[in-house]
């Protein structure tokens, strides 16, 4: 059974292409994926993502029942603030990348992706020492904002002080009317919000924002311009460049594991270890210097021979260049190693860039 | 979209267009086909001298999205090739029955065109 947004009518009335994506109804273009993903760098796109799934812990013990479950630290950051973390197994791979709220020590809302929705909540669910997780995935609809007219398309609706809520803070407030969560968060590498509102309230706010963003030459933005804006920032998709296979170290995502916090977490001593051993493979960004584009699944060659898989790929709009992402050998990840794309048959070679792909100026 | 479908090509069901220029042949994709699949940002040409066979893969055509196999609306040499393409993939979206034809092929049977779907015929696959 196919599932659908609150805003998968309005989708329709704007002539959206819809696909079925891990079994969500969504829009993947209203009219080019291109000029959504430049209505994102040069002015402001909004995106449907109410597909993404909510669980929050609510009660005494919140925090260190989350802290648990998670890579990164909640007793590191404020309340008001947000973490992106991961939720790993026992061997470090990623059950899930997830973005962790804390309104308080008592009460932490976690964002967890469309395609893992029942898995996450139910392998919380098992773990969770303390507080018991809700699913609230069907109370909530989200909206995300990008782009440098992102702030002042959501500033000009809202009473709440923007300017206080830094990148991956939040504040509670209305918006067009619509009581909301409002997180400077995103998937674009733009500034932006994604709010987070009652199902019932999702049409109103979309269509006030639709319209209060005129003038700024606002586009309603599909799951196409999506990959591409995350793309060219070489963030990961889970199912694409992160698995339950792939360790967060392998990922390049050390950053969100932090192995000396009190109480450890789920996946800790594997990472120690690993850490220990060296990390064997990595997952790089890298662009063709020949003609084609790398897409997922692609092989990735040395002197012949199979080495990785490219993860994720495409034709950056922005960047105007062919990129992917790949797990190669260690010694094959430095800045400017080369290797091979298998691209039906003919090895098209690549190297290693630093990344993101896109430079910001 | 409502691109009308012009009375002067031929069609196939893989939704390329062919046209009879003299004793050759251009070949391109058509409106609906470019719609479908989005904005086109890389195009696999043909090399020149490579022999088609009528329905059999040639080359292949990538948007943002999707990759996509080229078929052979007939069978010959290709004897040109669109090399603007490779520049500019972005003329199949914006012409798709002019600047952004693909190749164009020498018949070996001169009567294969003519067996192509005609406008008509190829508007009534799109309904």
């Amino acid at each position: 059974m196919t599932r659908r947004t609150p805003l998968n009518e309005a989708h329709r009335k704007l002539g959206a292409r819809m696909v079925d994506f891990v079994g969500w109804d969504m829009p993947v273009q209203y009219s080019s994926v291109i000029a959504e993903h430049e209505a994102v760098r040069t002015a402001v796109g909004l995106f449907d993502v109410s597909h993404m799934g909510e669980v929050e812990f609510r009660g005494p013990g919140a925090l260190e029942t989350v802290n648990r479950l998670i890579s990164n630290d909640l007793a590191r950051i404020q309340d008001g603030q947000a973490v992106y973390a991961g939720l790993l197994n026992d061997l470090g791979g990623f059950v899930d990348d997830v973005v962790a709220y804390r309104f308080s020590p008592e009460h932490i809302l976690i964002c967890v992706n469309s395609s893992n929705r029942e898995k996450d909540f139910a392998w919380m669910k098992a773990r969770a020492e303390g507080v018991t997780p809700v699913d609230r995935g069907d109370d909530f609809a989200q909206i995300a904002i990008q782009g440098p007219k992102a702030f002042g398309l959501v500033q000009r609706l809202t009473k709440a002080d923007l300017s206080k809520v830094g990148t991956y803070r939040f504040t509670e407030g209305e918006v067009a009317g619509v009581k909301s969560i409002i997180s400077r968060t995103g998937y674009t590498g733009e500034d932006g919000f994604e709010l987070y509102c009652a199902t019932d309230d999702a049409v109103k706010l979309w269509d006030a924002l639709l319209e209060a963003g005129q003038p700024d030459g606002v586009k309603a933005c599909g799951l196409g311009a999506r990959d591409s804006l995350r793309t060219e920032m070489k963030y990961a998709l889970y199912g694409n460049d992160i698995d339950d296979a792939h360790t967060a170290l392998e990922a390049g995502l050390g950053w969100i594991v932090k192995l000396d916090k009190p109480g450890g977490f789920i996946g800790k001593d594997a990472l120690v270890a690993q850490k220990a051993a060296g990390v064997q493979r990595k997952l790089v960004g890298f662009e063709l210097t020949g003609a084609g584009i790398p897409r997922h699944g692609y092989p990735i060659l040395k002197d012949g021979a199979r080495v990785g898989e490219v993860t994720s790929g495409t034709q950056g709009p922005t960047v105007k260049k062919p990129i992917g992402m790949g797990y190669v050998p260690a010694a094959l990840s430095t800045e400017g190693s080369t290797f091979d794309v298998e691209i039906r048959g003919r090895a098209v070679p690549a190297v290693v860039v630093k990344t993101p792909f896109l430079k910001k100026s | 979209m409502s691109d009308s479908i012009p009375q002067n090509l031929k069609y196939t069901k893989e939704h390329e267009w062919a046209r009879v220029e003299g004793k050759t042949v251009v070949v391109g994709v058509t409106a609906h086909a470019q719609e479908a699949l989005g904005d086109v940002v890389y195009v696999e040409l043909p090399k020149l001298g490579t022999q088609l066979v009528e329905g059999k893969q040639f080359g292949v055509i990538e948007s943002t999205k999707a990759v996509s196999d080229l078929y052979a609306p007939i069978s010959g040499t290709v004897v040109k090739v669109n090399d603007e393409l490779t520049n500019n993939p972005s003329i199949i979206n914006s012409d798709p029955y002019g600047a952004g034809w693909i190749a164009e092929i020498e018949p070996s049977d001169a009567e294969q065109v003519g067996k192509l779907l005609d406008a008509s015929a190829y508007g009534a696959l799109l309904k």
